[in-house]
């Protein structure tokens, strides 16, 4: 009898348990699976803000596929920006860090200094102040000035727009920054010592122990930005707005002009889900090579 | 060997310097483009594209008067107000769904937790933006567009990093309390409450600080959902500002984008500790 009752008891308080994670499941089921099944059905349909969804198959897709050349050119542009701005930002980001990591007196200045880029990069406010220093009179061209090279019109000429928003972006470094010092600092000091007696120079060091060693961030850090550039979207919008003639008309502006400027649903749905194969794809190849590169010391964790 | 010793400690001094002017150099240019934000929000408009000098000639604040007075009938004032309401409501909802689903995750005992675990692992990764035409079309179906629910209702249900953020520090921490607790009669909610929660301070306040400068920074989402002026937020009413069909009152402008980054600015320098923890435990983004 007294078993039974505390058995029970035990059950109660283990169902009872279960509405702590709840609102999360609530959430999971509202806001991601629904929302993803839904998105994968209105893809197959034509819907609009007025309309019914209407069932048109694989119409959304071929038609994307085969003739829409805003998407072939969204998908060039933002391909293009994630392979100029990731492997640069996470260069900077690695290489900062390193220098940070030398026991330097007001290291936690510099520190500062280097994430605040990232704290307001994505707002809308530095969209604007970029803005205004790409401008042909803008202080970047006064400077460039200082050593007699002629500036441009960055934001207006279809070459160089995209790096404008590259180099914002490149510009955010202190974020995967913090992460390579948190790893840093991880390093065994023994390890490097060790390596020191016998012999080995600084690059050595760096390559053989210290990079290894950091590799679990590096691919961390990769996968992450990786996936957020893919995604950019404030500074396409209110830096260039796409242009000039769609030079930086990254992936989620078109999907946010066709949805919610000329609300094609369906077509911007399936838009999203080439966009979503294609994100997948890019962080499969990495994962991909992970063993080859990224060194694990305890390979259970 | 002490002359060796010396010349190595000589290349460590040269090595150092060295380091010193790079990275003095970089944060030079790394905090430019905010320098000349501070310099030119007290210029006059026609001042701010004659670049001979970065110092303002006379400190003038009409660039924030002007800009203040904000658009068409609304002030500055009401955007800050319709902001700091949503992003208060995002704050509070995740500080509720972080700590509580943590807890669940972190300490519960209930069927299919390893299921329902891997599930919010797999998450983690997912782009938000297939969800973006869906959660619209659902939103406006049930009239949330226009409001600032869209932000604050799943936010109560719990954003995967804050809840994945929060098990690993509740996960951290002894069990032995909360066992002897067990012993003594307490049921879950009471040790979440009376025993776990305390100690969780640091991490909210990092759930805290990143829902704030994340929900502050989240053009996209305001961009979308919401659509009447008074609602606007302050990211909305900058982007009224530099519209293109009006001629741009660059002064006023940049002098409102100079205000708009200021709070995340103090909540960096008040909770620096929580922001350089929170990256670097999960990876956050910043």
């Amino acid at each position: 009898m007294g078993t039974k009752g505390r058995l029970q008891k035990k059950k109660r308080r283990r169902s009872y348990d279960f509405l702590f994670v709840l609102p999360w499941v609530i959430g999971f089921l509202c806001f991601t699976l629904i929302p993803y099944a839904y998105s994968f059905y209105i893809s197959f349909t034509k819907y609009n803000m007025i309309g019914t969804a209407k069932w048109i198959g694989l119409d959304n897709y071929i038609e994307i596929l085969t003739k829409d050349a805003y998407f072939r050119q969204a998908l060039v542009v933002t391909i293009k920006y994630v392979i100029i701005s990731v492997p640069l930002k996470m260069f900077f980001s690695l290489l900062v860090a390193v220098m940070l990591n030398n026991k330097l007196s007001g290291s936690k200045i510099y520190r500062t200094i280097y994430y605040i880029p990232s704290l307001l990069g994505s707002s809308v406010a530095i969209s604007v102040v970029w803005k205004a220093m790409f401008r042909k009179d803008g202080v970047i061209n006064a400077f460039l000035a200082l050593f007699g090279i002629q500036g441009l019109e960055w934001i207006g000429t279809p070459s160089t727009a995209l790096w404008v928003l590259a180099l914002l972006a490149m510009w955010q470094f202190g974020s995967p920054m913090l992460i390579f010092l948190a790893g840093l600092n991880q390093v065994p000091s023994s390890l490097l010592e060790a390596a020191e007696v016998d012999g080995a120079t600084g690059i050595r060091k760096f390559f053989h122990i210290t990079l290894p060693m950091i590799s679990p961030m590096i691919f961390f850090n990769l996968v992450m930005q990786m996936i957020g550039a893919f995604q950019t979207f404030t500074s396409a919008m209110m830096v260039t707005n796409g242009g000039p003639v769609n030079s930086t008309l990254l992936y989620v502006l078109y999907i946010y002009n066709e949805g919610f400027t000329k609300y094609n649903f369906g077509y911007a749905a399936a838009l999203s889900w080439i966009l979503f194969v294609i994100i997948m794809f890019f962080t499969m190849i990495v994962f991909k090579t992970q063993n080859k590169w990224v060194y694990y010391e305890n390979q259970e964790g | 060997m002490s002359l060796s010793n010396k010349n190595n400690r000589r290349k460590r001094k040269i090595k150092k310097a060295l380091i010193y002017i790079i990275i003095t150099l970089l944060a030079l240019i790394m905090i430019y483009p905010l320098v000349w934000m501070i310099f030119a929000s007290f210029k006059p408009s026609n001042e701010i594209f004659d670049n001979s000098h970065l110092l303002p000639r006379v400190w003038k604040f009409d660039n924030f008067v002007n800009g203040w007075k904000g658009v068409k009938s609304y002030s500055y004032l009401r955007f800050y107000m319709n902001t700091f309401l949503l992003v208060g409501g995002v704050i509070l909802g995740n500080l509720f769904s972080s700590s509580v689903v943590g807890f669940g995750f972190a300490r519960g005992r209930f069927k299919g937790k390893k299921f329902l675990f891997s599930l919010l692992m797999g998450t983690m990764m997912l782009p938000g933006t297939v969800t973006m035409i869906p959660n619209f079309i659902i939103f406006n179906s049930l009239g949330w567009v226009n409001t600032y629910l869209p932000f604050i209702v799943p936010a109560f249900c719990g954003g995967t990093f804050f809840v994945y953020l929060m098990i690993q520090f509740m996960k951290g921490i002894s069990t032995e309390l909360d066992e002897a607790a067990r012993i003594d009669g307490c049921s879950s909610f009471q040790i979440f409450a009376r025993i776990i929660l305390p100690l969780c301070k640091p991490t909210l306040a990092t759930v805290a600080v990143f829902s704030f400068v994340w929900t502050w920074d989240d053009f996209m989402g305001q961009l979308i959902y919401i659509s009447e002026m008074k609602k606007y937020t302050v990211a909305l009413a900058l982007k009224i500002m530099v519209d293109p069909l009006a001629a741009i009152d660059w002064g006023a402008v940049i002098a409102m984008a100079l205000l708009s980054v200021v709070p995340s600015i103090v909540v960096y320098f008040v909770a620096q500790d929580s922001f350089v923890e929170g990256i670097a435990t999960t990876g956050l983004k910043g």
